[in-house]
Order: C-alpha cells, then structure tokens, then sequence
C-alpha cells in the first residue's frame, strides 16, 4: 500500500476512510469536512509533494444506491508517485464540496467543468458558472444518469430554444459589469445586472 | 457609401425584441449626446472569435482593452462540445475508439493508443511486442503532424508564411502513411483494445524510413528561417511568461510545462510501452515563453523522428493481437467456417467485451501534454464513466494569466502557443 495512506490516517484519523489498490493505483477516500485541508497536508508536507493536481471529475455509478464521487488526481513531481482522491457525497442531500482552487490555479476550470457536467458545487470556487454548455441551459446537468443521452427537451423545444435565443444573454455577469462601469449597457442588460441573473430560458412567442 | 461599411454595421449587433437590429452594447462609444469623451480612461471590449482564424478553432475570447494594451482576458469555450464522454457510456469499449479520433483530431492516432491502454489496464491485458513497437510509431507520428500543424499555424498567426508550406508538406506525407496504415487520413481508430485494427501494410517500413532521413532536413530549414530571426524573437521573446511554479500550479502538462523548466515527460518519468529503452532526449525551456515553447516543439520533432528510426530498427516480427477469442474478434475466414470463432464473433460484436468491476487511469505524453484516460467500470461491457483529461483544455485554462499585461497582438502569439484543438478542448 502507498505509504502516504498511512501517513494520512496518522495525521487525520477518522477523516481518512477506506483505501483500496485498483490497476496498481492507490485510492483514498476522505471526508468532505476537511478536504482543503487534508489537501494542503498533501501538496505542503515534505515526504508527501502532492504538488500536481492531474486531473478533477466526478463519478455517477449506474447503481443509485451508491454516492457520487469527485475524484481528485494528485501526482508528485518529485517522487513521481501518484494518488488518488475521493470524496463520497449523498446524491440525495447537498451536492457540495469544498473548491480546491485557492490550493491550485488549474482546479478552477476543472471544478466548473465538474459543476457543469453533474451539478456538483465547489465552496469558495472565485468562478463558478457553466463552461461547456451555455449560460442558460436548462435540461439539467449531462454527465448525470438520469439524463437522457439525447437530452431532456425534444428536439423540436431545443431547436425553438436556438432560434429564440438572444445573443447578447451569452455575455457573462463579469463581462456586464465591465461594460456598465464605461456606461454602455441599455437598460435591460443593467436590470439583469442588477438582478444578478445568468440569463433566462426564451420564451415562445 | 460602400457595401461593406453596412454589412459591418449589420452583421456585428444583435436583433432587439422587434427584429429590429440592436447595437452591440460592448462597443466604446460616446456616453452621452455632446459630451466630451475621454479617450484616454476608456476600456474597450472586443470579441476575438469564436469565428476567427487567429484562436484555431472555435474559440471565444472576450477581452477587454486599455488601447492595445490586455487587461483581461474572458475565454468561452464549449462551441464544440458534443458530448463524448456521455456517449462513452453507452457503447462498448471498442466502440469507443472512433469517439478518441475525433477530440484531438492533429494526434488521432495517440488518442486511440491512449484509450486502448486505459481498457487495457482495466482488464489486465499485456499486448504483443510488436504491438508496443507499432504504438510507438503511431504515438510518434502524430507527434509530428501535432507539432507540424502547430509550426505552421503559428508562423502564419505571426506572419511568416513560408514555414506553414514546409510543415504542411512534411505532415502530407506522414498523412500518406497514416492512410496506408489504417485508411483513413483523420479517423483512424487505429487501435483495439489488445492491439490494433491492423497491422502494417508491405512497404510501410520502407515508407517512414524514407521519412525519417529526410524529415530533419525539413527541420533544419524552419529552424534556419525562424529561431534566429528578428521579427520571430521578437514577437515571442518574453512573451506570455510562466515561471515553473505558476506551471505546475495551473496543471500544465506537455511542452507547455518543459518550456516553464519543469523536466517532466511521461514518457521519461512514468514510462509506458517501453519508451524507457529508446534512446530520446526531453528538452527543457528555462523562460517560459512563447519563444521557448517553440523550441520545445521543434526539438521534440527531432526527438520523435529518432524515435522512430529506433523503432524501424527493432520492430519485431509476430502477432499485433494478443492470443485471446474473448477480446480480439477472430479472422473473418474462421469466423465464417469454424463453430467456435463464430460464436466468439457473435459474442463480442453482441455483447462487447466486458471488464472487470474497478477503474484505471492511463496518462501519456501526447503532442499537447498529459492525455489521461480513466475508466471506471461496474462489470458491464460498457464503461460507467469515461473521463478524458484533455491536455489543451487545462492549458487552455491559464491563457487569462498569460496574457494580460501584454499586447493584442501579443495574445494572438500566446492563443497560439497554447496549442489547442478545440475537438479535445470541448469535448
């Protein structure tokens, strides 16, 4: 067993669960309470180095019973051991977890992708808003089983959705904000601004 | 007066609730009727894209501007998600191999290797030595379309245009030989899972070799016309700098980090399909700029087309499949005489081939940096889950740190020395 499962339980106890080998690979599920900080004990402690986050996603099993899982790729340079990280969440309760981002720069695509594609929101994220799929995309989160592979709505309410859509809704709040500060928003973009709102699904004429 | 001066004004707003043409609200202009407008506070925004040939593909930047200067930098992407991932989950593990073709469409090849190998290790299987040999030349050969298109591209973003002719040629004739091998000149699906769709044809071997003597010549005359050229280093030196912390921290991966002085390779450090018995150099950059990364690119070519030659030298004579009916679909002649082939024909074509319950993840050095794999399975002969880690969207990601501060012009160089393929960015 990878030695950094031992050196995890010795240091945070009970937070650490089960850790099992796959393929060769060393798997570690943790608490959700203090994922940051039993990531920051990876990437700071000397003998661990965690200091390259591979990759973040999520995994939805076909079997309802069990939790969703945000998996953490971490990766040593120095020693070039990699581990991987777990955190189980109730798909029936909150879908949250702690963002990893004021640890590394790159989780912040990587958590919005996650948030995009399964619904799962990062705490603490400086960014999160959909990245694949549009603003105002409202069938639900893509990667999850229960949506359909072809989609929610029909093909002729997407098609309609296209055709009605604004183009201008397709500005970010951010982008709104830097625009209103130079005065050049009309009035309804300053009213969604004000509103805080992403932008609406189109009504049918 | 002239057509074009209204086709601009029509074609760039949106229309309001009327049908009636808006302004696009993000455009500097007067704030008010008479009013004396101070020019030198006003930030402007711009859309670069997502239609325009300078961001190499669909890609969307919202920038906003002091003058020429960058001062933020908004990147959209998603134009062309088309779901693979979800689509994964519903077909068989080598049904999956066309989806790989089709993310990073400059590296098809590597793509259906790295897939392959992930399937591979979720179900314990050991592939032939001529297998391995043949994955490196095909890993190695995209390696140099990759970085080809690249070079071209890039030069012409910064306007040299005679290196795109000589990259573009180059890769036509790695191209030639990627049709021979398996047909198809952007769609492989090279690969099945415990070996691959087909072996190499007569006059292959002769073929690359052929290549590789005279590839570097090709090398050597970019090399001559861009690195020591003034209008090249200066369009590149010191441009979008990130020191090897900031890589790290941004999850860098491929030339993009080694350009950064970040010595890691896939290939060196956590070695597959043999790579640790060739005899290859990594190149490492100590600026972190665009310059460097177009050296990293460069030497990389060199590298892969040594890796190459070892590989004509060595490859083994044998099977490419490895010897088992469950996974490797039996000859079509035996399929059609023998009992037993055929119901191993019909059992995989019907019901896939099914892998053990647990996960594996498979990283490579692809031309854009770490491509991962990771498959997560419950038994079932489809994946439950089937993640790629896609090595341009995560250095996609840090474009925004890259560039801002710098020039508009300057942001082209940078967008384009990211190297992105927008099919593997969105996915």
């Amino acid at each position: 067993m990878n030695p950094s499962v031992d050196a995890l339980r010795a240091t945070f106890g009970s937070a650490i669960g089960r850790a099992q080998e796959a393929c060769g690979d060393t798997i570690v599920t943790v608490g959700s309470a203090n994922l940051l900080e039993i990531m920051r004990w990876l990437r700071d402690t000397p003998g661990q180095r965690h200091d390259y986050l591979v990759d973040i996603t999520a995994v939805e099993y076909r079997d309802r019973e069990r939790p969703l899982e945000v998996v953490y790729f971490l990766r040593s340079l120095e020693r070039k051991a990699d581990l991987r990280v777990k955190v189980e969440l109730d798909p029936s309760g909150e879908l949250t977890v702690d963002s990893v981002t004021p640890l590394w720069a790159g989780a912040n695509w990587l958590e919005r992708e996650v948030y995009d594609m399964f619904g799962i929101v990062f705490a603490g994220h400086p960014d999160l808003r959909r990245i694949l799929m549009w603003e105002t995309y409202a069938e639900g989160y893509p990667l999850r089983k229960d949506f359909p592979l072809r989609g929610r709505f029909s093909r002729a309410e997407q098609v309609r959705q296209a055709l009605n859509a604004n183009p201008e809704a397709h500005y970010s709040i951010e982008e709104l904000s830097i625009a209103e500060a130079y005065d050049e928003l009309p009035p309804d973009m300053r009213e969604r601004l004000r509103r805080g709102q992403r932008g609406t699904v189109p009504e049918s004429e | 007066m002239s057509k074009r001066t209204i086709d601009f004004e029509l074609a760039t707003p949106g229309l309001g609730a009327g049908g009636a043409p808006t302004r696009v609200p993000l455009a500097a202009g007067p704030a008010g009727e008479g009013q004396e407008h101070d020019l030198g506070g006003e930030h402007l925004l711009i859309n670069l894209g997502p239609q325009h040939p300078a961001t190499h593909g669909v890609l969307r930047l919202v920038v906003e501007l002091d003058g020429e200067t960058v001062v933020r930098v908004i990147p959209h992407v998603g134009y062309l998600h088309s779901g693979f991932e979800k689509l994964g989950e519903y077909r068989h593990y080598n049904q999956i191999i066309p989806l790989t073709d089709r993310t990073d469409y400059l590296s098809p090849m590597a793509n259906n290797v790295g897939m392959a190998m992930a399937a591979e290790k979720l179900m314990g299987i050991e592939i032939t030595p001529r297998c391995k040999v043949l994955r490196v030349i095909a890993c190695e050969m995209s390696r140099i379309i990759s970085h080809m298109v690249w070079l071209g591209t890039t030069s012409i973003d910064l306007g040299a245009f005679t290196p795109f002719l000589w990259a573009f040629q180059e890769r036509e004739r790695i191209y030639n030989l990627q049709e021979m091998w398996t047909g198809a000149r952007l769609t492989t699906s090279l690969t099945r899972v415990g070996g691959l769709m087909a072996d190499v044809p007569d006059g292959f071997v002769e073929g690359l070799r052929q290549f590789t003597q005279t590839y570097p010549n090709t090398l050597n005359e970019i090399d001559r016309v861009l690195t020591r050229n003034a209008v090249w280093a200066g369009r590149t030196q010191g441009i979008g700098v990130l020191t090897a912390d900031e890589a790290i921290n941004y999850s860098l991966s491929g030339p993009m980090l080694r350009a950064s002085g970040v010595p890691w390779d896939m290939r060196k450090d956590q070695p597959y399909l043999d790579y640790e018995t060739y005899d290859f150099d990594v190149p490492v950059g100590e600026h972190g700029d665009v310059y460097d990364r177009y050296l990293m690119r460069l030497e990389e070519c060199h590298q892969s087309n040594r890796i190459l030659q070892q590989t004509l030298d060595r490859l083994p004579d044998g099977p490419v499949n490895v010897d088992d009916p469950r996974v490797i679909l039996p000859p079509k002649s035996r399929a059609m005489s023998d009992m037993e082939a055929m119901i191993f024909h019909f059992k995989q074509v019907m019901e896939g081939v099914k892998a053990p319950v647990g996960e594996a993840y498979v990283g490579i050095e692809n031309p854009k940096g770490e491509l991962g794999n990771y498959f997560v399975s419950d038994g079932s002969a489809k994946p439950v889950r089937w993640r790629i880690r896609p090595p341009s969207f995560i250095n996609l990601a840090a474009i925004s740190k890259m560039a801002e501060g710098h020039l508009l012009s300057d942001l082209i160089a940078i967008n384009a020395s990211v190297d992105i393929v927008m099919g593997e960015v969105d996915r």
